[in-house]
């Protein structure tokens, strides 16, 4: 509980005991009215001052029909109409009440922050042989700060020194621990789990990665969903709506009841219309909408998948139409060595050759095949080295010619090669003129693709279509293998954009298409659909950058996941609406005719709101 | 130009009107409070003083909650 809070609770407990004592005393010893009221004032205005202060403060600054208005005059008309015990009785219950929804609130708001609780204290750093903790702003880019095991790494940055491994879950959602040793990058947020390390920053605090998540869920309330929108409208005409029907009520009312000849009973019907005003204020109704929201984005969060605003909780709850890009997405988009065929030589003595031939080369496939090749390779045997572009490599090793490459190499040297029923790149190799066989490599599929394909379906998601720049011939198989509904092959960057244009021109407007890449060459198709998701962004600002969703690691199941915790948060959020407005609406209508008094108004209040709290943290819990 | 404060306010329709009266303020071209971060984010509009049109934010907030706090 903050100081407010307690503060107000001893209020609570003074006033209620005065209270208790001032009926006592009403209800043994007979005194004149006005002594009756005297007593009664003490417990009113222990509980009730401040209100009453900021009603007064309400109507200089002409902001009437606020909550402490409202309070002040159904409390004061109470005393008024000679019921004191129920106007001090109501105001304490409404500060009860009041303390009730700041705790619940802070609760939530706790619970929510709690997920994302990556934001670094300190940074340790060297100085003079000791090592201190310092505020990680004033820490400057390219110092060298010290992490210990059981740390949060403060601020992106480079080990220098010593090695570790890593937990990232706090940024992915994953707890799959991550190996680091000197020279690789690291980034603030994750926790260093068995060893010392030191880390040179690239960054400052303020653009490493925790502060950069941190302030990118804390401004998604900057684009607010639709729903939120309503709700702000429908309060703003509501309030005014509700002031004239509590007007009708106790002035028209007791008109009507003149006109017809009964007694008019004033008193009742005033006091009817200011239990409405009670009943009418709009908190629940406001809170339960955002809170929803918040605790959506902060579930996913601590997912690792961070979503920019609640206007894309919103789109993405109707997504029907995914459409990905393949490699990076749906495969690992790295090669790897999937073959060697028809090799006449031993196969570990050609991935050598291969490997000394390429040893030059820092092309992607150039270095996964070094990668495979388990022997040293040793410089000195390569002689000479030519390259011929677009076609591989001719250099001399061990004396001998060896020749490296695509069919076209190949077929300028005259060498008969033997084509592969595999997919892929291949590489063939030739020595001394003779064909060697050759090394078939291949982007690998991710393992949860195809699963996660299957999920989408069942999520209802109505059609997957799978992007990609690679030929007809690669990307068959791998469509085919996970199971997408449609794939398009050979697209330029600017064609996948007119794609998915094409698909959201034949889709209703309903229906919301989603689009899925790394994020760092697919940014204006990431912008052009309805809602762009972008991939394995841990470590890289473009991708977090560019998209409206980002999942922090590389997993596709987690597209599947987004989903689900939209439609989730989405149901609750209108679970709350109908609910709020409901429950509203039928205390309105029982003030009105006289069954709901003023306690039950406040009860009606505060109860409308816990649930709807409560309602709102089951986002936080989705599998 | 746009920044971000940290806010301190109690109620939920109190922040909507802390938002509407913001928005109200010459030199803020958009502002927007979140409850449940209690973060306020005002765009500002181009060569706006920020420290006078926050105190007239401020000020004007407190016309409508008593209680609330702009933290700049």
């Amino acid at each position: 509980m903050s100081r407010k809070q307690k503060k107000v609770l001893v209020r609570i407990i003074v006033s209620a005991v005065t209270l208790v004592i001032c009926a006592l005393i009403s209800h043994f010893i007979e005194m004149p009215l006005a002594a009756e009221l005297f007593i009664y004032l003490v417990p009113y205005l222990i509980i009730g001052y401040d209100i009453l202060i900021k009603a007064g403060k309400g109507i200089l600054n002409r902001q009437v029909f606020d909550e402490n208005f409202l309070m002040a005059i159904a409390t004061v008309g109470a005393v008024a109409l000679g019921d004191y015990r129920e106007g001090a009785a109501v105001m304490l219950f409404y500060q009860i009440g009041e303390l009730f929804q700041s705790c619940a609130v802070g609760k939530s708001r706790r619970n929510i922050s709690a997920l994302m609780d990556i934001r670094p204290d300190y940074a340790n750093i060297e100085r003079e042989g000791e090592i201190v903790q310092v505020d990680p702003d004033e820490v400057e880019v390219g110092s060298e700060i010290i992490v210990k095991a059981g740390e949060k790494i403060p601020i992106d940055g480079i080990i220098v020194d010593g090695r570790t491994t890593l937990n990232t879950s706090a940024l992915t959602g994953e707890s799959v621990p991550r190996d680091a040793e000197k020279g690789s990058a690291v980034q603030s947020g994750c926790i260093n789990m068995t060893g010392l390390i030191r880390v040179k920053t690239t960054k400052e605090f303020g653009e490493s990665t925790a502060s950069k998540i941190l302030e990118l869920v804390e401004n998604s309330s900057l684009k607010k969903a639709k729903s939120e929108n309503f709700i702000s409208k429908f309060a703003r005409y509501y309030t005014p709506a509700v002031c004239l029907g509590a007007l009708a009520l106790a002035v028209l009312v007791p008109l009507v009841r003149m006109i017809i000849g009964t007694s008019p009973e004033w008193g009742i019907w005033v006091m009817r219309a200011l239990t409405f005003l009670v009943i009418s204020c709009p908190c629940a109704l406001v809170i339960s909408i955002p809170l929803g929201f918040f605790a959506g984005i902060g579930g996913a969060s601590s997912q690792g998948i961070l979503i920019k605003g609640s206007n894309y909780i919103e789109t993405m709850a109707n997504t029907k139409y995914v459409v990905f890009d393949k490699t990076g997405t749906m495969t690992e988009g790295v090669f790897d060595v999937v073959g060697i065929h028809h090799n006449i030589m031993e196969r570990e003595k050609l991935l050598e050759y291969a490997a000394l031939a390429e040893i030059g080369s820092n092309h992607p496939i150039a270095e996964c095949i070094r990668a495979a090749c388990e022997s040293e390779i040793d410089k000195t045997r390569v002689s000479s080295v030519e390259e011929i572009a677009g076609c591989g490599i001719i250099a001399v090793i061990d004396g001998r010619k060896v020749a490296v490459g695509n069919e076209k190499l190949m077929g300028k040297l005259n060498i008969a090669h033997k084509p592969c029923h595999g997919v892929g790149t291949l590489v063939h190799i030739a020595v001394d003129g003779e064909y060697q066989g050759h090394i078939l490599i291949a982007d690998v599929v991710k393992p949860t693709a195809k699963e996660a394909i299957t999920m989408l379906k069942k999520a209802g998601v109505a059609r997957t279509v799978m992007l990609t720049g690679d030929s007809q011939k690669a990307a068959k198989p791998v469509a085919e293998e996970i199971g997408v509904d449609e794939v398009h092959c050979s697209l330029l960057p600017a064609d996948k954009v007119e794609k998915v244009e094409e698909i959201i021109s034949k889709k209703k407007t309903k229906e919301k298409l989603a689009f899925v890449g790394d994020g760092i060459n697919d940014a204006p198709v990431l912008s052009r659909a309805d809602i762009g998701i972008a991939m394995g962004a841990l470590g890289s600002d473009a991708a977090i950058e560019a998209a409206d969703v980002v999942l922090m690691d590389d997993n596709p199941l987690k597209i599947v996941k987004a989903i689900k915790i939209s439609r989730k948060c989405m149901r609750i959020v209108y679970q709350n609406i109908i609910f709020a407005i409901g429950i509203k609406l039928i205390c309105l209508a029982l003030g009105a005719v006289g069954i709901a008094n003023m306690w039950f108004a406040i009860f009606a209040d505060v109860g409308v709101m816990i649930i709807a709290v409560l309602n709102s943290i089951r986002t936080l819990r989705i599998k | 130009m746009k920044k971000s404060y940290k806010i301190e306010v109690d109620c939920a329709n109190c922040a909507n009107k802390m938002e509407i009266a913001a928005n109200k303020i010459e030199g803020v071209k958009n502002a927007s409070v979140n409850f449940m971060a209690l973060k306020m984010n005002v765009e500002f509009e181009d060569g706006a003083d920020v420290k006078s049109v926050m105190k007239e934010v401020l000020s004007a907030c407190r016309k409508i909650e008593p209680d609330c706090e702009i933290m700049f």
